[in-house]
């Protein structure tokens, strides 16, 4: 993989991705080969907004790699509450580590710090752009859970906002896969990600019920509809009381069907889904560490 | 210079902008940042019959020849334009627009949560497709509304 940055997954050709995925199982396989492999280290984690797994990913991550973290801290505790530059501010990070982890809240924020640094950056989610990481470990979860190749798969939920939407539809456009995207109306998949979509060769099949279309599924991929997104709280919950799914919803799937969310998540999958067969997103967020693992030893010189 | 140009008089050194495409031709000099607050003597010239075109809009400023980078952005909402330099009443320079592959610095974002948005130590950029632009940043496509983008 030559990649200084990882900014959006749509610079992720089939070969990248199977040489993180290849990487991330060895790494899952034989986690002790790597204990030491980047001993010392230092991963800066710029993180301007809250972030549960792909902060603490990221830190098992490099630690289980022999390395550290430095960082930045929560937002209100940084000279970012001064008033500083994002630019400035990763300019004196690159200083302190030899890979960085943004996440920030405006789109394009990954792509314009990266033009300011020379080590890695790896964009761990900017607004409602792109989520690379996660969508490195949505395809390793998918291909050891389906196969990558000849695979059916509905993607629901919010797809106009949700990054991991974005980054995961044009990544599977490099696989042999069907892709159907359930939603309402107004959170249809927005003109960008269709325009790439389209250029891919890709057609888009979408539909406003899960149920027309999900005995044909293999993977499930549900998003979070947010409450901020509707401009009333019961409009909010009519639309998103259509997109939630339960033990029952699923006595029309295949047994093999595998449910994935990048979490969290709020009412979106019910309780009795978890101890079922189909449940795969605990997984999924497991698989955070070894996929982050492979992307750091990779941008960090061990592939050489 | 056709008989429909000289509706409005000839100039002795300036930019004819010609055959911009009819109704555009504020949206021009918007771009240009002209509005006369300068002192600068501009004619217009809308909905002017044009063979090629209909109609056709026509601009002409004098004392003022235009930079690339306005030229860039010029063919992104008149792509069929000639631009007409001139110096001494005659025209030594006659050339069309290009579409460039990018434009750097010319037009907003309409994306308010675009990180171009913030005070940052970096120009607007956009990738110009087939029929629109994209921020390199954010991605957004614009169509329909490009002249209303643009940084005046």
């Amino acid at each position: 993989m030559r990649h200084d940055h990882i900014t959006s997954a749509k610079q992720l050709s089939r070969s990248d991705i199977e040489a993180v995925l290849d990487r991330a199982g060895e790494i899952a396989g034989n986690p002790a080969a790597y204990a030491d492999r980047h001993e010392g280290a230092l991963l800066g984690l710029m993180f301007f907004e809250p972030s549960t797994r792909t902060k603490m990913s990221f830190s098992a991550a490099i630690k289980r790699l022999g390395g550290d973290i430095v960082d930045m801290g929560p937002v209100d505790s940084s000279s970012v509450q001064k008033g500083e530059s994002l630019a400035d501010t990763v300019r004196v990070v690159e200083g302190y580590a030899d890979a960085v982890v943004l996440r920030h809240p405006k789109e394009g924020s990954a792509q314009m710090a990266s033009e300011f640094v020379d080590i890695p950056l790896i964009n761990g989610g900017d607004g409602a752009g792109q989520h690379p990481t996660q969508t490195l470990l949505d395809l390793y979860t998918i291909r050891e859970n389906a196969g990558l190749d000849d695979l059916t798969i509905g993607i629901m939920g919010d797809l106009k906002y949700g990054r991991t939407v974005h980054s995961l539809a044009y990544a599977l456009t490099t696989f042999d896969t069907r892709q159907h995207f359930i939603s309402p109306e107004s959170l249809k998949l927005p003109r960008n990600v269709r325009y790439d979509l389209h250029e891919q060769g890709s057609s888009i099949k979408e539909h406003t019920e899960l149920e027309e279309i999900l005995p044909s599924l293999d993977v499930l991929y549900v998003t979070r509809i947010q409450k901020e997104r509707f401009p009333d709280e019961s409009e909010y919950r009519k639309v998103a009381g259509e997109y939630q799914i339960d033990a029952e919803t699923l006595e029309m799937a295949k047994d093999s069907l595998t449910v994935m969310h990048p979490l969290p998540r709020v009412d979106e999958i019910a309780h009795d889904i978890d101890d079922t067969e189909y449940a795969t997103y605990f997984e999924q967020a497991h698989n955070g560490v070894p996929v982050r693992m492979a992307l750091l030893d990779l941008l960090l010189g061990g592939g050489q | 210079m056709t008989d429909q140009e000289l509706r409005v008089s000839k100039i002795e050194n300036g930019t004819v902008i010609d055959h911009i495409a009819g109704g555009q031709a504020l949206n021009v000099l918007a771009i240009l940042g002209i509005n006369g607050s300068r002192g600068e003597t501009v004619s217009v010239g809308m909905n002017v019959p044009s063979d090629r075109l209909g109609r056709k809009d026509v601009v002409k400023v004098e004392d003022r020849e235009l930079s690339q980078s306005e030229l860039d952005v010029l063919s992104l909402i008149a792509p069929a334009a000639t631009i007409n330099i001139i110096r001494g009443y005659d025209v030594v320079e006659k050339n069309r627009v290009e579409r460039p592959s990018s434009v750097t610095g010319v037009l907003e974002c309409p994306n308010q949560h675009c990180i171009t948005a913030e005070d940052e130590p970096i120009d607007t950029q956009f990738e110009v497709l087939d029929d629109g632009v994209r921020c390199v940043y954010c991605d957004t496509i614009i169509r329909e509304s490009i002249a209303t983008q643009i940084k005046v």
